[in-house]
């Protein structure tokens, strides 16, 4: 029997931490030796992590993370993350050599359409994570990137060498020197547009980032992405629960972040 | 291979897992092979296309979860056109979940669902009636004989009353769906609970209160499938809080013949297999000529007479 499954293939896979420490005063890195079926990833996808019980840590649903790194030829899968609550302060407390179940890859990344020349990406904070992917693949591709990293101070303001390392021009904007305030984003990313030309955005999360891209890519008529999250408890489309309500052909629409997301078009996003 | 088949009224399966409606959908298939489960149960729909309740939709409390997602559904149509088909692609029976918000809607959905490639239809029961002040068919004997008398009259199919765990009249609901026809039980759905989140005040769930499930469910749902499993003599079909092997094991003692698996899928998408596999294994172990060899196989000698009656522990 043949079944039409019409999908990728998902994994549910038990991974070794090969390291997993803290890389500043806000962030964790960790690393998972994982076997190859579970690399063939996009840039924006996700995995859904059985976060462990620890003393009076006992998570239970899984928790969304984005892929910061995937490395078929070194079997590695990478997640930069910051400790929010029980789930991430449980991963935190993996030690290398201990297991960590994980499900994925999940959902739909980002797309680089074959005329996408001069790629934009604007990101705050742990954000950034979650489209560290898209510079290495824009890197592979040939493509010209570059990023504008938000950050509230420079010690936290991470990744920056990561998106440098993968040939990206990086323009760092931080709260504490004032920088990144929705002005000066607005004159920054301007001036990319008239000085370089921008085929295509891509964001994450902030609100306010969101509304400034909105606005400027119908001013100037650039598409965009954006990556977003909702609670999840499946991750894998079952369940429903994590819906948002997008702008679509004159009405609201309500998609899955877990299985029609986490990437979305830009200007259907409604934050 | 280890038998073990089981069957629920006219119905046999291969084996007595089955996912419960709401924690399954055609995307598991890409995670593992869904062709080894016992049944394919759909999430419940109801004829027209449905939204669904606000965000957030579910949070979790100790080792289990609320959820109020609510009902969305694609309509029948897109039911019909695209999910059957899918699992069809299968030779596991496929098991259709309805609802509706009155019993003459109900049955008219039924019948509409009673199309070749279904296998039985489960009733949610357990959901709103409107014409009840909201309460729950399943809440009381007199709804839920109803209801089951019209949904009876509007299929050939067997027919799976699904329960609900928030009455005080367990027993007696249980004995109004078989009186009106029901072919087997499902024991049960969801708790009615509620979480606040003491930093904010705020309820966890956008909808203030929803459905416990998962391993808090679970001795309260096992306590449901004793009573029922007494009382009734069409078979009952475990649900509630299993996860593990153990779990199954003990809701065929308390008289189930078969059981479904909800929220552990969530926490592992390949729960199911492991269960079943664990399953054959103990089975093996044990000597048993047939996994329903177990159903009802609970010592609970005399004392049980007085006590399936009972609704509240002192
Ligand atoms: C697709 C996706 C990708 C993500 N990628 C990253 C990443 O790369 N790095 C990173 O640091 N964080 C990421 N997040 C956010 C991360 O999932 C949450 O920080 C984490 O779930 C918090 O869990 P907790 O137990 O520590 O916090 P708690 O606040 O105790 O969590 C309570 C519940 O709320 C959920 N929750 C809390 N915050 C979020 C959130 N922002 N999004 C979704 N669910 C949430 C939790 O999963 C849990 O079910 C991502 C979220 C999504 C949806
Ligand atoms: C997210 C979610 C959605 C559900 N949706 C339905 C549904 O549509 N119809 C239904 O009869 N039960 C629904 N249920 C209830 C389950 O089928 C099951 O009865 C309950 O979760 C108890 O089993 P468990 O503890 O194994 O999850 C849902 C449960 C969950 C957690
Ligand atoms: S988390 Fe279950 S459908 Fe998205």
């Amino acid at each position: 029997m043949t079944i039409d499954i019409g999908f990728k293939r998902i994994y549910e896979t038990s991974c070794v931490v090969k390291s997993n420490m803290a890389i500043n005063r806000e962030y964790q890195l960790m690393v998972l030796d994982a076997p190859a079926r579970i690399l063939d990833c996009e840039p924006g996808q996700f995995f859904h992590l059985l976060c462990p019980s620890k003393g009076d840590l006992n998570p239970y649903f899984r928790r969304p993370m984005s892929i910061y790194g995937y490395y078929p030829d070194a079997g590695e899968l990478h997640f930069l993350y910051k400790i929010a609550g029980e789930g991430t302060a449980a991963l935190a407390s993996l030690e290398p050599g201990e297991n960590l179940n994980v499900v994925g890859p999940l959902g739909h990344g980002f797309e680089i359409r074959d005329d996408w020349q001069n790629l934009m990406v604007v990101a705050r904070g742990v954000g950034l994570a979650t489209l560290a992917p898209l510079a290495l693949k824009a890197q592979q591709l040939g493509r010209k990137l570059t990023a504008i990293c938000s950050a509230r101070s420079p010690e936290v303001l991470m990744s920056i060498d990561h998106f440098r390392e993968l040939g990206a021009k990086v323009i760092p904007v931080t709260d504490s020197e004032g920088t990144s305030s929705v002005q000066n984003l607005e004159r920054l990313i301007e001036q990319q547009i008239t000085n370089v030309g921008v085929d295509a955005f891509y964001t994450c999360g902030s609100s306010r980032i969101l509304h400034l891209l909105q606005s400027m890519c119908a001013r100037y008529d650039i598409p965009g992405q954006i990556a977003l999250e909702q609670q999840m408890a499946c991750g894998v489309g079952m369940c429903q629960c994590c819906v948002r309500s997008f702008r679509r052909n004159g009405g609201i629409v309500n998609e899955r972040v877990c299985k029609e997301g986490p990437v979305f078009d830009l200007q259907e996003a409604i934050a | 291979m280890t038998n073990l088949s089981v069957t629920v009224g006219s119905l046999r399966l291969e084996n007595p897992i089955m996912p419960a409606s709401g924690t399954f959908s055609e995307d598991l298939a890409k995670i593992f092979d869904i062709g080894v489960l016992g049944a394919h149960v759909t999430k419940t729909i109801t004829r027209d296309i449905r939204g669904g309740n606000p965000t957030p939709r579910v949070c979790e409390v100790r080792g289990s979860m609320l959820n109020s997602i609510g009902i969305p559904s694609k309509g029948v149509d897109y039911f019909k056109s695209e999910v059957i088909p899918f699992y069809n692609q299968y030779d596991t029976p496929l098991v259709v979940s309805i609802s509706a918000g009155s019993a003459d809607e109900f049955a008219r959905l039924c019948e509409d669902v009673s199309v070749p490639g279904v296998a039985a239809i489960e009733v949610n029961i357990s959901c709103p009636n409107i014409e009840a002040d909201g309460k729950a068919f399943a809440m009381r004997p007199s709804t839920t004989e109803e209801v089951m008398r019209k949904l009876r009259s509007a299929t050939d199919l067997p027919l799976w009353a699904k329960l609900s765990p928030n009455t005080g009249e367990t027993t007696e609901v249980a004995l109004a769906a078989e009186g009106a026809g029901a072919d087997a039980l499902v024991v049960a759905n969801t708790l009615l609970s509620m979480a606040i989140d003491i930093r904010s005040r705020k309820p966890k769930l956008g909808n203030l209160m929803g459905g416990l499930s998962g391993p808090g469910l679970k001795p309260i749902t096992l306590r449901m499938t004793y009573q029922c499993a007494k009382a009734v003599d069409i078979p009952i079909i475990g649900c509630g809080g299993i996860s593990t092997v153990e779990d199954v094991i003990e809701y065929l003692i308390a008289g189930a013949s078969a059981v479904q698996v909800g929220t552990a899928t969530f926490i592992r998408p390949t729960a199911m297999v492991q269960i079943i596999r664990d399953l054959a294994a103990y089975v093996e172990s044990q000597g048993l000529a047939s996994v329903s060899d177990l159903t009802g196989s609970i010592r609970d000698e005399e004392a049980s007479d007085g006590i399936v009656f009972l609704e509240a522990a002192q």
